[in-house]
């Protein structure tokens, strides 16, 4: 009999990888990896927030996230900056504020869970909230698919037929700020971008359609998952490192085995 | 929008850096038209394109679209991503509420259908550019603009490719919006062109432009005597025979 909080994590952890796995391929496609970075960074503060003023972390980093996501779009397109180095500033700015307001909220908080994900703690009725964001991040990344496939191949064409592009891409932000929100808790902060784009990078050697690579990538997820949970517990390592390890090591397999022919 | 037309654009200006890139464009675009924009290197040509198609917002000037108008655009500078795997019939089908066999046709009307199930990342640029042909043909689009289509083709490509353009011109009786640099092919094929330097310098048939003393100003005498010489009816098929 597996332990409910075993359980628990399992279910998290599939959930979040189902996500993943179709963010993670737009991420590797869009070249956006120091985005998700940069949009994982901001969310320390605002679990920073949700904690000083007393609501729930996850809430808080949604709406921070948000924010970040849309100030980050607005300055991209303003064009003051390169790409990199706005990304770079905001980034550790929000890091540091996030931080800051950490330490000064005189609360213990444990920063590693966040930093490092802490799965192990998710609970019953966290559990549902995953379950209901994958359901809707699936159902509204399937609605999206085509013309956000379409806007990443040649943004000119999607224009020219018709497709809104900022509604699409909005659209996909606030996935991916949902994302962020929930997987927090599962990999941390400092790990999150690397559940996007290593499974979406391993699946990219053996697919031939965006749709597969998505399928795929969601796949080696939940292995990674499973497998990386298990080691922790009988290997008693941390959980988010754990995963993020199996999933390097899927990867590095993946390469070898396809390089040889 | 009334008397069969298109797009309708009116004087449109676009600055950029303080330096006027387009000056008040009047240009209609009617059913059945076939256009040619032809300018050297920084005439505006592809912002004229953007301003049309809506990818860019002029300062100055309106332009009025038909309801029922649907483009289908072919890029200048089309590349793919290794990262992205598609194969060519996958990208065809991408947002196209089409049966698979119209695109079948479409591919076998174009010689490419051994292309259909490889990748696109492999796919050399000329190859690219029949495969985002076939795609623009797809799911019968009225006005078809294309940005210097053939610069990825050698010459038997571009021959190709004119003699498929002037085909499905009359098969499908649609408008063709094209900017070109292959003046001579140009003007065997087009039925208007547009000489564009920032401004339009003068328009009208092929057969005539090429006297239009503005023409002689901005390609030369050499050219245009040389021009003068390509003078074709566009429903002749006489291509080879000027290759002799």
């Amino acid at each position: 009999m597996i332990d409910s909080f075993i359980l628990n994590a399992l279910i998290a952890g599939i959930c979040v990888s189902i996500i993943a796995g179709g963010l993670g391929c737009f991420i590797v496609w869009r070249k956006m990896a120091y985005f998700g970075d940069s949009l994982s960074h901001s969310s320390l503060f605002g679990i920073a927030i949700g904690i000083v003023l007393g609501f729930n972390a996850t809430i808080g980093t949604f709406i921070t996230c948000l924010i970040f996501a849309t100030l980050l779009t607005f300055l991209q397109n303003k064009k003051i900056l390169s790409n990199d180095t706005l990304l770079g500033i905001l980034a550790h700015a929000s890091l540091s504020i996030g931080i800051i307001a950490i330490s000064l909220s005189n609360q213990y908080i444990n920063l590693d869970a966040y930093l490092f994900g802490d799965i192990l703690t998710v609970t019953k009725e966290e559990t549902l909230w995953f379950i209901s964001s994958a359901i809707f991040v699936s159902c509204m990344l399937f609605l999206i698919w085509e013309k956000l496939v379409l806007i990443t191949i040649n943004e000119n064409i999607a224009i020219a037929e018709k497709i809104n592009i900022k509604l699409i891409q909005s659209l996909f932000l606030v996935l991916l700020v949902i994302f962020v929100a929930t997987c927090v808790r599962i990999v941390g902060i400092l790990l999150i971008t690397s559940m996007l784009i290593i499974p979406a990078a391993a699946a990219r050697q053996i697919s031939r359609s965006p749709g597969k690579m998505a399928i795929v990538s969601g796949l080696l997820g939940i292995i990674s998952i499973l497998v990386g949970v298990y080691l922790s517990i009988i290997a008693d390592i941390p959980t988010g490192p754990s995963i993020i390890f199996v999933l390097t090591a899927i990867f590095t397999l993946i390469l070898l085995s396809i390089r040889r022919y | 929008m009334k008397n069969n037309i298109l797009i309708e654009a009116e004087n449109i200006s676009v600055i950029r850096d303080k330096k006027e890139i387009l000056q008040d464009i009047n240009l209609t675009i009617h059913n059945k038209d076939f256009i040619t924009i032809l300018g050297p290197n920084g005439a505006g040509k592809s912002m004229l394109l953007k301003c049309l198609l809506g990818f860019f917002k002029p300062n100055n000037g309106h332009i009025k679209k038909s309801e029922d108008l649907k483009i289908s655009y072919t890029p200048q500078d089309f590349t793919i991503d290794k990262s992205m795997p598609i194969t060519a019939l996958d990208f065809i089908m991408l947002n196209k509420k089409v049966k698979k066999k119209e695109i079948l046709n479409i591919l076998n009307e174009l010689n490419i259908e051994d292309l259909i199930h490889k990748q696109l990342s492999v796919l050399s640029g000329g190859e690219l550019q029949k495969i985002l042909i076939a795609r623009s043909l797809v799911d019968s689009p009225n006005l078809l603009v294309l940005d210097e289509p053939t610069q990825n083709l050698d010459v038997s490509g571009q021959l190709n490719f004119y003699k498929f353009l002037n085909k499905i011109y009359y098969e499908r009786e649609i408008s063709i919006l094209m900017v070109s640099h292959d003046l001579h092919m140009v003007i065997s094929t087009t039925k208007k062109v547009i000489c564009l330097s920032n401004h339009i310098c003068c328009s009208g048939e092929p057969s005539k432009i090429t006297q239009d003393p503005e023409f002689i100003n901005l390609f030369g005498h050499e050219f245009a005597d040389m021009m003068s010489l390509y003078k074709h009816d566009i429903n002749h098929n006489h291509i080879g025979k000027d290759n002799d």
